[in-house]
């Protein structure tokens, strides 16, 4: 063909567009790619305590920041008769209860689930200018002392850290680290150490994720800046690479539970790790995605995972007539038919299918007879597809075979206009023409049937509307191909001596 | 049994298949508008009988009840007539009176028909009982075409009739129709009929197909079919050719039959003809079409068309090198 090359760009632009299209929506809303998959999800309640003085509450508590690793499913307050608020500035969010007359025991709830996540790339803001750390004597001179040692046989920041770390864990311990030890708590010390040497760093408190923990605190570790990002050391082991399992819950100053109004308090997290679904997991996050199929009321949302289904249908249909030559009666008909045999599964779809056209053709045979128009000939024939299809279900029911009354699904008016097809087909053409396009419909029909009824195919039109633009691509292909069917060379074969 | 076919010796013998003729020849030559011409045979037959073209002759229109009524006027004196569907799919529809007798009418198959039966017959097919679709349809009267006698031992019941495919106004294959048994009268390919093969450049029997398998002698009349040679050839090739100036269909399907008193006459025409053809020709279109098309031959006068065709497509024998 002479326009074949911008046809060609229009559908390779087409199938890009799809498969991109499909890509974005994967990375962006995490849905999956395959049916089925799963994702962990950890479920962390905050549960803080506290007695309150009986007058004004205010109890603010921090929550984790954004970051690698982790995605915020949902996060939720109960706390009766307490106003609940997030607030948020650049460095912490935190979550604030108030009340106006607050007496006894209280007891407050922050839920939150968070997904494991690949794909969110978070970085944590880089460190504000440092303040100098002043170290009263003797102290001063353990820690120059100190760093007089180590600096030298290290490189930057993290090996220095490194250092340090196995510094504390030797036995037994150097002078100037027991010194140092007596009068500053670990994660601390290290924190003022790496700071006099002009390295960024910081406390943090971490939540280190085990199912089924209750009653856990936070544990706290430290935080490195190595130039370019913030590196997590336990301060006993040294540095944490595997971040699964350690949720970053505070890397500023203030404490993590602030009460005010109130004694005793204290804050305890429960863990519970769950598997979800990751598809029910992104249609849940999926309330913001304006051009989703999610948003749809779930009503509408199951018709069109049917309607999503039709473009395979008609693919196979293309396809199997324009490369293999098959007749069938009616261009889409065994769509639709497919379609119903989604709801009745396919052996009493067939079977039933077989008995209403065969009882319809051999009374349509008799109506041939009567000379009627072509209307009123499909409206009796919608009658008695109709009468037929109730008798069926009455005595399948009768007879215990529940599958009987699925046949409810056929299109009436299909199943009419196949009968009339097929019957006019047989007195003009014979019955072979008859088989051979009832067949081919039938098997058109399986084909489609079973391509439509596989997990995957159902999954991706649902989930990635995007990839009919890919169908489409193939169809217009299919459109312009101008070579043989694979029956002509049958057809033809007689040319071959 | 014939066997399958390589697609690349398919493609050898340059034979045109239903994709790349749908998309290369029908959607590219003609087009949608001219389709109506065809598609009603009155139309076709009006159009035909304007620019001088030999067609049976029309004896009169039935478009209305009111006229159905006014035929048994018309008819007074004609003892044979042929009554039609304008829009009539497969040959349905189509009443053969041979003969008449007393008060009622002969029917080809010899059965006897009332006048009012032949009015009942027009009234359905008026309203659409023979058409496509059933949709509402206009019947006409022509007269009864009488097949030359050289066709009589080659068929069975029913009128042989001879399509020729016309390419841009060129003739590029021909092929007679016959009914069989098989065919219960009618000249189908796919229903049973036979196709003899037709070279181009005399009408002499190439071979012939029926089912898509060789066959030698008719199955009914038992005739040799390799015998057949169609008189009157080169008048044939005209009529044809001419059709493609009155319907501008660059892709045309010819049907002709041969009256034993008038020659041939155009019968119907096709905007969308099979590709059987080719099985009785022995022999692909696409080298012929291609050769069309990379030529100035459509351009040329009717008379340098027909002798272009006969110059360029004889039947060789030996036909894998047609290029």
């Amino acid at each position: 063909m002479n326009q074949s090359g911008p046809f060609l760009f229009l559908v390779l632009l087409l199938m890009l567009a799809g498969f991109g299209a499909a890509q974005l929506r994967h990375q962006t809303y995490n849905i999956p790619w395959l049916p089925g998959s799963e994702t962990e999800i950890w479920q962390v309640e905050a549960r803080i305590e506290f007695d309150a003085r009986g007058d004004a509450s205010q109890v603010y508590l921090t929550l984790p920041p954004e970051q690698q690793g982790f995605a915020v499913v949902s996060e939720a307050a109960a706390s009766s008769g307490w106003g609940f608020a997030i607030e948020s500035d650049q460095v912490q969010r935190r979550a604030h209860w108030t009340q106006r007359q607050a007496q006894g025991r209280q007891v407050l709830f922050y839920k939150l689930d968070i997904a494991v996540s690949a794909a969110d790339t978070w970085t944590l803001p880089p460190p504000q200018d440092s303040q100098s750390v002043i170290w009263d004597e003797p102290y001063q001179t353990a820690v120059s002392h100190l760093l007089q040692t180590i600096v030298p046989i290290t490189a930057d920041a993290h090996t220095l850290t490194t250092q340090l770390i196995q510094a504390l864990n030797r036995t037994p311990p150097d002078q100037n680290i027991s010194l140092l030890t007596s009068a500053y708590q670990r994660t601390n010390l290290l924190r003022r150490v790496l700071q006099t040497a002009g390295i960024p760093a910081r406390g943090v408190q971490v939540l280190e994720l085990e199912d089924g923990r209750r009653r856990q605190s936070l544990a706290e570790y430290l935080q490195v800046w190595d130039g370019s990002f913030w590196r997590l050391y336990d301060p006993v082991s040294g540095e944490v690479t595997e971040r699964g399992s350690l949720l970053l819950w505070q890397t500023g100053t203030p404490g993590v539970l602030e009460v005010l109004g109130g004694t005793n308090s204290r804050v305890s997290f429960s863990i519970l790790s769950q598997t979800r679904s990751a598809l029910l997991l992104a249609q849940d996050q999926a309330d913001d995605l304006a051009l989703s199929l999610y948003n749809l009321p779930i009503a509408e949302q199951s018709m069109f995972k049917l309607i999503m289904l039709l473009p395979v249908g008609a693919l196979v249909v293309v396809l199997l007539r324009i490369l293999i030559g098959i007749r069938t009666s009616g261009t889409f008909m065994p769509v639709l038919i497919a379609l119903a045999f989604l709801q009745t599964d396919l052996l009493p779809g067939l079977a039933s299918f077989i008995i209403v056209v065969a009882i319809g053709l051999s009374i349509r045979s008799y109506l041939s007879a009567l000379n009627l128009l072509l209307v009123a000939r499909i409206a009796t024939l919608v009658v008695l597809v109709i009468a037929i299809i109730s008798m069926f279900s009455i005595i399948s029911y009768r007879l215990g075979l529940i599958q009987g009354l699925t046949i409810t699904f056929f299109p009436m008016i299909i199943l009419a206009w196949t009968i009339e097809r097929l019957s006019i087909t047989w007195e003009e053409e014979g019955p072979k023409e008859v088989f051979l396009q009832g067949g081919g419909s039938l098997f058109s029909a399986v084909l489609a049937f079973l391509l439509m009824d596989t997990a995957i195919v159902e999954h991706l039109t649902f989930n990635f509307p995007e990839l009919h633009l890919v169908l489409l691509g193939i169809i217009l292909l299919a459109g312009r191909y101008t070579g043989y069917r694979l029956f002509e060379l049958k057809r033809f074969g007689a040319l071959s001596n | 049994m014939s066997s399958w076919i390589n697609p690349v010796r398919l493609r050898g013998r340059g034979i045109l298949g239903m994709n790349r003729r749908n998309i290369g020849y029908i959607s590219r030559y003609n087009q949608r508008r001219y389709y109506p011409l065809v598609d009603n045979k009155l139309t076709t037959k009006l159009i035909a009988q304007e620019a001088g073209l030999a067609v049976p002759h029309l004896i009169s229109v039935v478009r209305t009840q009111h006229e159905v009524e006014a035929v048994e006027e018309q008819l007074k004196g004609l003892r044979e007539f042929v009554a039609k569907p304008a829009q009539g799919s497969g040959g349905k529809g189509i009443l053969v009176i041979v003969d008449e007798d007393e008060d009622s009418y002969r029917k080809a198959s010899g059965d006897l028909v009332s006048i009012s039966e032949v009015k009942r017959h027009l009234t359905n097919t008026l309203s659409g009982l023979h058409s496509l679709g059933g949709r509402t349809d206009v019947a006409f009267l022509e007269t009864l075409v009488r097949v030359d006698p050289m066709f009589d031992p080659f068929s069975h019941e029913g009128v042989p009739d001879i399509r020729l495919i016309v390419f841009q106004g060129v003739p590029v294959m021909g092929m007679l129709r016959l009914a069989t048994r098989a065919s219960d009268g009618k000249a189908n390919l796919h229903q049973g009929a036979i196709g003899v093969g037709l070279d181009i450049a005399t009408g002499h029997a190439i071979r012939a197909v029926q089912h898509n398998q060789l066959v030698s002698h008719h199955p009914d009349t038992g005739a040799d079919l390799s015998e057949i040679s169609i008189p009157g050839w080169e008048a044939l090739l005209h009529l044809a050719t001419r059709c493609y100036e009155v319907t501008e269909l660059g892709y045309l399907g010819c049907d002709i039959v041969i009256d034993r008193n008038r020659g041939p006459l155009i019968l119907e025409l096709n905007a969308r003809p099979g590709l059987s053809i080719q099985i009785a020709n022995d022999a692909g279109l696409l080298p012929r079409l291609r050769r069309i098309e990379s030529s100035k031959v459509k351009k040329m006068a009717i008379a340098d068309r027909v002798a272009y065709a006969v110059d360029h497509f004889r039947h060789e024998d030996n036909p894998t090198n047609e290029e």
